[in-house]
């Protein structure tokens, strides 16, 4: 066209990014990859091709790793560890810093391969994949310069499976591969499928950055080596990121291992827009949450809710903006929704989308590209929260919404999800915005915009959205271990036994603490409690699933807990210690009596210290104000989990029972405990205690009863947000397993021993437990 | 060289567009309306990013820029022969032979921006060139003289051929939130003008925050302005992206519920090619292509020509241009 006929159109013509330099990169490689491990490409072997999903062309053939590859990955990981942690954090960092040096020498190089092999506009992999990706190393170089004098009573895990998926590759693999390599640890990461170019990109460059061998492993394949990675008995840790449904999968593959394990899961995040926000700004924002990345984004602003009010304007208002979003090869400059990874996925959208009646259907009506995998962007107005597409997660670039009337029903909206990722709240009220943020569900809140990261500021789920942070000090905790546990296996210990005969004085028959009522057990059954030479202490109830289940609805009930101050609950915990002082005697001879020997003073000594201990923390562990790139700031709060289940110690009946309560309440959890299964009496005489200390009803509920017998009711119990384990009965791998299901927290001994009398009986471990990062982006500006 | 025009590329707005009727003041309207900065900011910077125009579309582009550059003096040491100068620049604003390579012959500015006494001179020296001549008034720059006093400005320089009338607002009423005071002064001015488009300078550099330069939109809009415009040049702060979003979004917002479609100036501060393209994308982006004419877009600038023909110049030859190569405005 002529400059003249342009001059009237005023069209903006193309802008094609040059693609040669990723082009001769693949062909000096020749088409062609192995793996990389122990610091070298393997021969290429059996495999698959790797395609532009804009055009459908080949760009690579992939290597499927065998069992073989992946032994072979991780042995040179598990050789490498050793020597990489003790190169120490200065050495690390000099590394970490020159793969970020030289991923930004070759960030064009790195963009266009993203944009090739994910389909993804030149403008995201080029302005925010690869800034970010760079972001992360360098902050992690700094994480590990840091580490010695900043963590001193942490070590590496040691090697990590890492196993990503293909919406962010390269991003994702430095969100694991940095905070992994800054702690001292070595690394075995399987990219997507579909996606694994910049992975192996990523290895010539830290190859050519002199990163030391079998730090960085990489096997390509599909699911099936994934697998490999995740059961291989030679990984320490297991770090995904991609659907809730593999989610599951690893999580039950990794029950009962040993292996730490993170998950960053699917989403169905609210977008949520009260009446008096700026709604253009708003909907901008909304072309960032949902057609970022062509809404193939875990965190995407997907459920759009809008205050009633304002609806029909801002719909209408947002399909004329969405008329000029620009679809079309992802390699030019001016596109704004790019290729559907694969056609798979295309279809996949498709038909969730297809199969929707409900609703009113508004698509964009530009032609889309001939060939490639297109799907125009959409939003589908009316529907119900009850509707499919308001409840399940499409990974594509449709939007739903539903209205709203008040910001209480907005919350409940919001949190009407089984996922909890990452939610935006576009208000100009601050006092709105700042009320609403932390009451919803998820990990990640942005208000008055959406889709923001940054390495300082953490990243992760509640509920089904996963468990771990990635980023900030948080990140480091799933890459580290205490520095100083030499673990030694914890043997169960058998309640003592004795003849049934009678007992001494007037008859002692404690009930089940549930709700802060005493109360007599479903069942009706009760069990005898004997000293160690059989003579009968008294008799506790047994509890079962339907007293599980009443203690978790009493804490369900008891919510109120979680808004309570801090102050308010160290009041009560040191009231608590008072009250246990002031019977100290009682406790340390029921103790004495039912392990016998003479301990009982030390550890009520030891339980009147510890609730001191969480009533100081209670109002002192605070979140943070991170220091990230933009005006405003990102608050890192700690919000309680919500209902935790515990099956406490048993070696230390008393001290046990305290040691998990107080940092659940202290926090402002509610607890759902089972008491000490060989030693539970001393139970009966502390819920008179909580009785006499204000404690709230339902906050804290009391059971007995056998251990492996309660595990699986209460790991699979929808309602309980986490399970914590220190029973020596045998019962890790049954919770870890049992929590597939609602994917709740679990953190449990592995069969280990835990020294209730020491540090590591309390502090910051429990407290972390205790709590979930919760991460409220604030820009701000007048 | 004189290059011949067969279809002036310049015109007068009135002769494409209906002229906004303005209406009666909608508090409700004005009081809702928001602007969140940081938002605002992200729109602007990412923008860049999205959009881009290369080679002869970025060509177009610029020749479309000039088409719509208020050439403009506003200097107290202005003198007839200054004028002369300037409305020669603005017949022929780019080098025939560049215009000739590029097919753009009869390219011309927007306008001639002036203060009063200088219209007549303007427009003797523009006379035939269909080029209107654009007078700042009412107290240009602070607009604190006698109302009385800027009324009758804004009907001298009519009066002395000026087809529009660039006014400044009283910002202390945005300051103070005195909508109404505000929106009766820009309906007097309106007025005054008589056929002579209004554009209201709102001088968003002293109005505090981008939620009051949304409200001092709307109200010019609904006072009847013909054209908002950031600044007079005199401000500290000149026009900028984010200002410029929030302004559009006004006008589009107005254009929606009245169907009039106002202009939109930005001025001072625009100096380089490259601003004025994100400019350009910006309005395409977000009003469309039919703000994309000098009947509804115009950039209030004196030395952003001069960057442009550096660049038409590169485009045509291949080699970076200098600036004693085109002759002065």
């Amino acid at each position: 066209m002529s400059v003249k006929e342009i001059f009237e159109t005023m069209d903006y013509g193309p802008a094609p990014e040059d693609a040669s330099e990723a082009f001769a990169w693949l062909v000096d490689q020749g088409d062609r990859f192995g793996h990389f491990i122990d610091g070298a490409f393997t021969p290429p072997g059996e495999g698959f091709l790797s395609r532009n999903p804009a055009n459908g062309e080949t760009l690579a053939t992939l290597t499927q790793a065998t069992q073989a590859d992946v032994d072979a990955a991780v042995a040179a990981a598990r050789k490498a560890q050793g020597k990489w942690a003790r190169l120490g954090g200065h050495g690390r960092a000099k590394h970490l810093y020159a793969i970020a040096r030289i991923l930004q020498r070759n960030a064009r190089l790195c963009a266009v391969l993203e944009t090739l092999d994910n389909g993804k506009p030149i403008r995201e992999s080029r302005d925010i994949d690869l800034p970010l990706v760079q972001r992360h190393f360098y902050f992690h170089a700094g994480m590990a310069q840091l580490m010695e004098s900043q963590l001193p009573d942490r070590a590496p895990v040691g090697v990590c499976g890492q196993v990503i998926p293909w919406n962010f590759p390269l991003l994702m693999l430095a969100w694991k591969v940095a905070p992994a390599l800054a702690m001292g640890n070595t690394v075995v990461l399987k990219p997507a499928e579909y996606t694994s170019l910049t992975a192996l990109l990523f290895a010539d460059l830290c190859r050519q950055a002199g990163l030391p061998k079998g730090v960085v492993n990489i096997v390509t394949g599909d699911g099936k080596v994934g697998e490999m990675i995740v059961t291989h008995p030679g990984v320490d840790k297991i770090a995904f990121t991609g659907s809730t449904e593999v989610g599951r999968k690893i999580r039950a593959a990794t029950a009962g291992t040993g292996k730490a394990l993170t998950l960053e899961l699917g989403g169905k995040g609210p977008y949520v827009v009260f009446d008096d926000a700026d709604l253009d700004s708003a909907i901008e924002g909304l072309v960032d949450a949902i057609w970022l990345n062509q809404g193939q984004v875990c965190c995407a602003g997907s459920r759009l809710l809008v205050q009633e009010g304002i609806a029909e304007r801002f719909h209408d208002k947002l399909k004329a903006r969405m008329q000029s979003l620009r679809i079309g090869n992802p390699l030019d400059k001016c596109i704004d929704v790019g290729a559907i990874v694969d056609p798979a996925q295309l279809r996949a959208i498709t038909e969730m989308v297809e199969g929707c009646a409900e609703g009113e259907r508004f698509s964009v009506g530009t032609e889309l590209p001939a060939e490639g995998s297109f799907y125009p962007p959409t939003l589908i107005t009316g529907l119900a929260p009850s509707h499919r597409l308001m409840q399940e997660e499409i990974f594509g670039p449709v939007l739903v919404s539903t209205t709203f009337r008040t910001p209480d029903e907005a919350v409940q909206l919001a949190n009407n999800t089984r996922y909890g990722l990452a939610a935006s709240v576009w208000s100009e009220n601050v006092n709105l915005a700042l009320d609403i943020a932390p009451q919803i569900e998820a990990g990640v809140i942005w208000i008055n915009s959406a889709n923001m990261f940054d390495a300082a500021a953490a990243f992760g789920g509640v509920r089904e959205s996963g468990f771990g942070r990635e980023g900030g000090w948080e990140g480091l905790r799933a890459y580290t271990r205490p520095a100083d546990r030499a673990p030694r296996p914890l043997v169960r210990i058998e309640p003592n036994t004795g003849e049934s005969g009678t007992f001494e004085g007037i008859d002692r028959t404690p009930k089940l603490y549930i709700g802060g009522k005493q109360t007599r057990p479903d069942g009706g059954y009760s069990r005898a409690v004997f000293s160690p030479r059989g003579k009968l202490l008294g008799q506790v109830p047994e509890a079962n699933r339907k007293d599980l289940r009443n203690a978790v609805e009493a804490a369900r009930g008891a919510r109120a807990w979680g808004a309570t101050s801090g102050h308010q609950r160290a009041q009560i915990l040191y009231y608590m210690a008072e009250n246990l002082s002031a019977r100290a005697d009682e406790f340390a001879r029921e103790i004495n009596k039912m392990k016998g020997g003479r301990g009982g003073d030390r550890e009520v000594e030891a339980s009147i210290c510890r609730l001191f201990t969480y009533a100081a923390w209670a109002d002192k562990f605070d979140g943070q104000a991170h220091g990230v790139p933009m005006r405003g700031m990102a608050l890192g709060l700690r919000a309680p989990v919500g209902v935790i289940g515990v099956f406490c110690p048993d070696e230390v009946p008393l001290l046990g029972l305290v040691s998990v309560m107080g940092p659940a309440i202290a926090m402002g959890n509610r607890a759902a405990l089972v008491a000490s299964e060989p030693y539970p009496l001393v139970y009966a005489d502390f819920y008179q205690v909580l009785d006499t200390s204000d404690l709230p009803g339902g906050v804290v509920s009391i059971l007995t009863g056998k251990h492996d017998a309660l595990a699986p009711v209460m790991a699979a119990h929808m309602d309980v947000d986490a399970v914590w384990s220190f029973s020596s009965s045998d019962i890790s791998g049954v919770i870890e397993r049992g929590s597939v299901r609602n994917l709740k927290r679990t953190w449990v001994n592995n069969g280990l021993v835990r020294d209730w009398f020491s540090a590591e009986g309390e502090g910051s471990a429990f407290l972390e437990a205790a709590t979930e990062v919760k991460t409220i982006w604030v820009p701000c500006g007048a | 060289m004189q290059t011949d025009l067969a279809t002036p590329v310049a015109g007068l707005p009135q002769a494409r567009v209906a002229r906004n009727a303005g209406m009666a003041l909608d508090l409700d309207w004005v009081m809702r309306s928001q602007a969140n900065r940081s938002a605002i900011e992200r729109r602007v910077a990412t923008l860049a990013g999205r959009r881009t125009v290369k080679k002869e579309y970025q060509a177009a582009w610029l020749c479309r820029a000039i088409s719509c550059i208020d050439l403009t003096t506003l200097a107290g040491d202005d003198t007839a022969g200054r004028v002369h100068r300037l409305a020669a620049k603005a017949r022929q604003p780019v080098r025939a032979d560049l215009l000739d390579s590029l097919g753009m012959e009869g390219l011309r500015v927007g306008a001639v921006c002036v203060y009063h006494e200088m219209i007549a001179p303007a427009r003797a020296a523009l006379e035939g060139s269909g080029i209107p001549v654009a007078a700042v008034s009412t107290g240009f720059p602070a607009g604190l003289t006698p109302f009385h006093l800027r009324l009758a400005e804004i009907e001298e320089s009519v009066k002395a051929g000026a087809e529009e009338i660039d006014i400044v607002i009283s910002r202390r009423h945005v300051l103070t939130w005195d909508w109404a005071a505000l929106y009766d002064e820009i309906r007097a001015f309106r007025a005054a003008c008589g056929p002579a488009h209004l554009k209201a300078i709102l001088a968003t550099g002293e109005l505090g925050t981008l939620r009051n330069v949304a409200r001092a939109s709307l109200v010019a809009m609904m006072a009847g302005a013909d054209f908002i415009k950031t600044s007079t040049g005199k401000e500290a702060v000149n026009a900028t992206l984010p200002v410029s979003l929030v302004m559009i979004r006004a006008i589009r917002d107005y254009c929606a519920a009245t169907g009039h479609r106002v202009g939109y100036k930005p001025a001072g501060g625009i100096s380089k090619a490259k601003d004025a393209l994100s400019y350009l994308v910006l309005i395409k982006e977000e009003l469309g292509k039919p703000w994309l004419t000098p009947a509804l877009f115009r950039f209030g600038a004196s030395s952003l020509l001069s960057d442009i023909e550096r660049q038409l110049e590169h485009h045509v030859t291949g080699a970076y241009s200098a600036g004693y190569r085109h002759p002065m405005g």
